[in-house]
């Protein structure tokens, strides 16, 4: 007899198929499961509008369970609440810094006009002495930033809310 | 109208708007003046398409018209498309593509926080999602007019230039019709008579820092909303529905 928790565990086995390093659980997008006796659904929400890898998450997943499960599965999407980068898990976290992505800093950006911006340390000597590079980067989630003291050019996982 | 009809209407124009500027900035792929902003457009770029596709999906559930969200997209006629006309205008230069998003951004960023707020919960979803992104463009645009304004002769006189030009589309981005009375009573629609300020307060803020003259010039021209488009709608459609016209309902 299958359980809700098995499906989780079975999710932490889908990659998110641009940092495969991150599950779809580490990186917050699976908002649900619910397990009724004749179905599975699964409740997923994009982290940007317009995110390339969302129909191939869905494909992943329904591969995934369907080697394990026998049960119809659905996939749902939706968009509220809206993802923001706080449902990242602390082992996402971690597991993004040793990708060499840094990984949200609390707050987003407001260096628009007049602030600071954000304080990113780069992932790789940990030195806060960096500079953003460009607010937008390798995909819609990511920043371009370089450190000042090692002078590696680094991505930066952007805060969302 | 029908309320639903209504609400089909008003997502048509807030969807092509997030997709005729995609498609525009999307053109500069591979032509970018810098790697990094590049990038930057076509990340946006994806951000309005992806906009435009929860926006049209939307709409063609709503079970008005037949049409799938790819055919909303991509088989109508020119004068079926409501996007505004400042969104349709040509990239020209870097300068005059930044002035057009800026000028954009301004607006989308009140107008998506007041949409989160409608009482159709599906499009304040929509809002509330797109919200998020639109603080990231306009914090990128507005530093682009800061930086062009306030940096060379030739990057200050190509930016006013822009602005110049770019401000006859203005005026229509807060025109509102029967369609948007209906839904504003219904606590559907957002007031863009209400959302103005914060636009003018922004635009003016950031004109000031870049050291950018407000236009002083009254003409303005509008049409967008009723499917009267500028000269250049009719090449960005061509190049945009190729596809869909050469091979009809083709998928991938």
């Amino acid at each position: 007899m299958v359980t809700t928790d098995d499906i989780w565990k079975l999710l932490e086995g889908v990659p998110d198929p641009e940092i495969p390093v991150l599950s779809i659980l580490d990186l917050g997008i699976v908002r649900d499961v619910t397990l009724e006796e004749n179905s599975c659904t699964i409740t997923i929400t994009p982290t940007y509008s317009g995110c390339p890898a969302m129909k191939y998450i869905e494909e992943e997943i329904e591969r995934t369970l369907s080697a394990s499960i026998s049960l119809p599965l659905e996939v749902k999407t939706v968009l509220s609440p809206a993802w923001t980068t706080d449902w990242i898990s602390e082992s996402g976290r971690s597991k993004l810094k040793d990708y060499g992505i840094a990984p949200p800093e609390n707050e987003v950006d407001k260096s628009v006009l007049f602030a600071e911006p954000t304080v990113v340390p780069c992932p790789r000597c940990d030195s806060s002495d960096t500079k953003m590079v460009s607010q937008f980067g390798s995909t819609a989630c990511k920043a371009q930033y370089q450190c000042n003291q090692c002078h590696e050019p680094f991505d930066y996982f952007k805060c969302l809310k | 109208m029908e309320e639903k009809k209504a609400l089909f209407e008003y997502l048509l124009r807030l969807g092509d708007d997030s997709l005729i500027l995609g498609q525009r900035l999307s053109e500069w792929c591979g032509h970018g003046p810098i790697l990094e902003e590049d990038i930057a457009m076509t990340n946006i770029a994806l951000d309005l398409i992806g906009q435009a596709t929860n926006l049209f999906e939307y709409a063609s559930s709503l079970g008005v018209d037949k049409r799938s969200a790819d055919e909303l997209a991509f088989v109508r006629y020119e004068k079926d498309y409501r996007n505004l006309l400042l969104v349709e205008q040509e990239n020209t230069d870097f300068g005059y593509t930044l002035a057009r998003q800026f000028l954009f951004d301004a607006f989308r960023k009140p107008f998506f926080e007041a949409l989160s707020q409608s009482s159709d919960q599906q499009l304040a979803a929509i809002a509330e999602k797109s919200l998020k992104e639109t603080k990231y463009h306009l914090q990128h645009s507005s530093e682009w007019m800061i930086r062009l304004g306030d940096g060379t002769d030739e990057s200050h006189e190509r930016i006013q230039q822009a602005v110049n030009q770019l401000w006859a589309y203005t005026e229509e981005i807060f025109e509102q019709d029967q369609i948007d009375q209906q839904l504003i009573q219904a606590g559907i629609a957002v007031d863009l008579s209400v959302i103005r300020a914060s636009w003018t307060k922004q635009v003016q803020a950031v004109f000031s820092e870049a050291g950018i003259d407000l236009p002083q010039n009254t003409w303005q021209q509008k049409g967008g909303r009723q499917g009267k488009h500028t000269e250049h709608m009719g090449y960005l459609l061509a190049e945009m529905q190729f596809m869909q016209r050469a091979y009809p309902q083709m998928e991938w």
